[in-house]
């Protein structure tokens, strides 16, 4: 079992508090996911050339200062970080190709995170209002989020092992759910030369739907392939830099349910994340179909 | 009226009282307020009551259900009514996967839609539906009968036993075993005795019944694994 939350704000001004409106959200979803939870926030793009880099350090004490400076002295250029406990997003116009490698060569026990104009990403273990403290959810900014709590059952309990899943850039994916074949996915995309940063089944998912997109898909012909190809229980719900989407699988085995309102898009696995949100009486609420693709646009 | 406040009480400080206290009190309604989504709001009631639930329930709400007439002015997640004994239940909005589940006895009301595997091994209950509902219907369902005023989404009563079906809109797909069969006068005073409980006023003429062919009570070795 797992919860995921989603939150579209369209009402311009709301857009500064989404982190207070989605906080109750993602701790509703507690008793569904006790173990983990994590978010992808959408905020103010970083400058044209500019690429943001979420990075977690399994240390606490880790030297995000002493990153900085080495990262200066390789690479000839400076990097911003801005540091939340043991996350830290990274910012700089170098390409992410070069980023990765020196991250890997100087620091390999750094998790990269995601990679994005837009997205930050913050995962780790703990129950959520633990996680959400230690990361300041109340205080996050931006158009649209996507959140997840977790209850594993299939792969170990990490941050690393958190959702949300990221693969290329301002992309991400939450998952309620099992699949059956993520390792015959994992072989065949290790076939494209694609790694893999963990065993979660999610990954494989998420690794299998950037993949196409790269390929040239759009969204939903990526997920029509996506229903031939994974086998399992999935409510998936995932990020890009401009909308939100969800899907269920044929049985829909795995909840969810959406409150429409002028003001926001909301998504949860149950409503019991979505009765504190403003005006929410008047809001259209529906269950999504299954084998349906729902697309919310910023 | 009594009035309880899921904002000010646990839902199992709600059904503590509900079970052991409210028997004794003589309360004859009571309304149920806040319920936000709370899972198993007043499951496993045991007294004649009736029980208003001003909001959207949760999962399981009148789970077990005995005796209680309890209506959701709201919509409902999993599993309303499931394994329900006797009383009624009636939801206002739309209800989620698994209503009625397992269901004995009494009479389950969805004004709106419901979602997926409705009336899922039922064993005597009545479900009238209001709206459509969602695929895999009535799978297995073993004893009594469900009313179906909009459409049935794929595979309805698959696998079923003796329960039966009256559907008025349009069926995407029966199930293993499932059959329209013709309706008799008994079938259509039972559709209209049932829209009567429901307070549902639609023509008996307009819907058809579904039942089981009974072919898979028995094992048949000719039929190649072919169902």
């Amino acid at each position: 079992m797992c919860g995921i939350v989603g939150l579209l704000v369209k009402n311009q001004k709301m857009r500064a508090d989404i982190g207070k409106l989605m906080l109750p959200m993602l701790i509703g979803m507690t008793e569904r996911g006790p173990d983990s939870a994590g978010l992808a926030i959408f905020g103010a793009p970083v400058s044209n050339a500019d690429r943001k880099f979420s990075l977690y350090a399994a240390d606490e004490d880790f030297n995000w200062q002493k990153l900085g400076h080495d990262f200066t002295n390789h690479l000839g250029t400076p990097a911003r970080i801005e540091q939340k406990a043991n996350h830290a997003v990274l910012t700089t116009h170098l390409e992410p190709s070069t980023v990765r490698v020196w991250l890997k060569e100087h620091y390999p026990s750094l998790h990269l995170l995601s990679v994005g104009q837009l997205m930050d990403i913050y995962k780790d273990t703990g129950t959520p209002a633990e996680v959400a403290e230690r990361y300041s959810f109340q205080n996050l900014q931006g158009s649209h989020l996507v959140g997840h709590t977790r209850m594993a059952t299939e792969s170990a309990v990490t941050p690393a092992h958190a959702h949300p899943f990221t693969a290329g850039e301002d992309w991400c994916l939450v998952h309620n759910g099992s699949l059956s074949n993520p390792n015959s996915i994992r072989r065949m995309l290790q076939h494209q030369g694609i790694s893999f940063e963990t065993d979660n089944d999610t990954e494989a998912a998420c690794r299998f739907l950037e993949w196409r997109m790269r390929e040239g898909d759009d969204l939903r012909t990526a997920l029509n392939k996506g229903f031939d190809e994974l086998d399992g229980f999935f409510t998936l719900l995932m990020g890009t830099k401009d909308q939100l989407a969800l899907v269920r699988d044929p049985f829909a085995c795995k909840p969810a349910i959406v409150a429409e309102h002028d003001d926001y898009v909301a998504i949860a696995s149950e409503y019991r994340s979505l009765a504190h949100l403003p005006d929410v009486k008047n809001a259209n609420l529906y269950e999504p179909m299954p084998e349906e693709l729902y697309i919310w646009k910023v | 009226m009594e009035s309880l406040d899921l904002h000010k009480i646990t839902v199992r400080e709600l059904n503590q009282f509900l079970h052991k206290e409210l028997p004794g009190k003589g309360v004859k309604k009571l309304e149920i307020l806040n319920p936000d989504g709370v899972h198993s709001i007043a499951a496993g009631m045991d007294t004649e009551v009736d029980i208003d639930i001003q909001g959207h329930g949760g999962y399981y709400v009148g789970g077990m259900n005995k005796h209680a007439n309890i209506t959701v002015h709201g919509n409902v997640g999993w599993g309303v009514a499931e394994n329900m004994m006797s009383g009624t239940v009636r939801v206002k909005g739309f209800a989620s996967s698994a209503a009625g589940a397992s269901g004995h006895g009494g009479t389950l009301i969805i004004e709106g839609d419901t979602s997926l595997r409705c009336g899922i091994s039922m064993k005597g209950i009545d479900i009238v539906v209001g709206g459509s509902i969602g695929n895999f219907s009535g799978f297995m369902a073993q004893a009594g009968r469900m009313v179906i005023c909009g459409d049935a989404g794929d595979g309805l009563g698959d696998s079923m036993y003796e329960a039966v079906f009256y559907v008025r809109g349009n069926i995407k797909s029966l199930g293993a075993d499932a059959q329209i069969e013709p309706m008799t006068d008994a079938d259509y005073a039972a559709v209209q005795e049932l829209l009567n409980r429901a307070g549902f006023k639609h023509d008996p003429k307009e819907f058809k019944r579904v039942a089981g062919a009974k072919k898979l009570y028995n094992w048949n070795a000719d039929a190649n694994q072919e169902y």
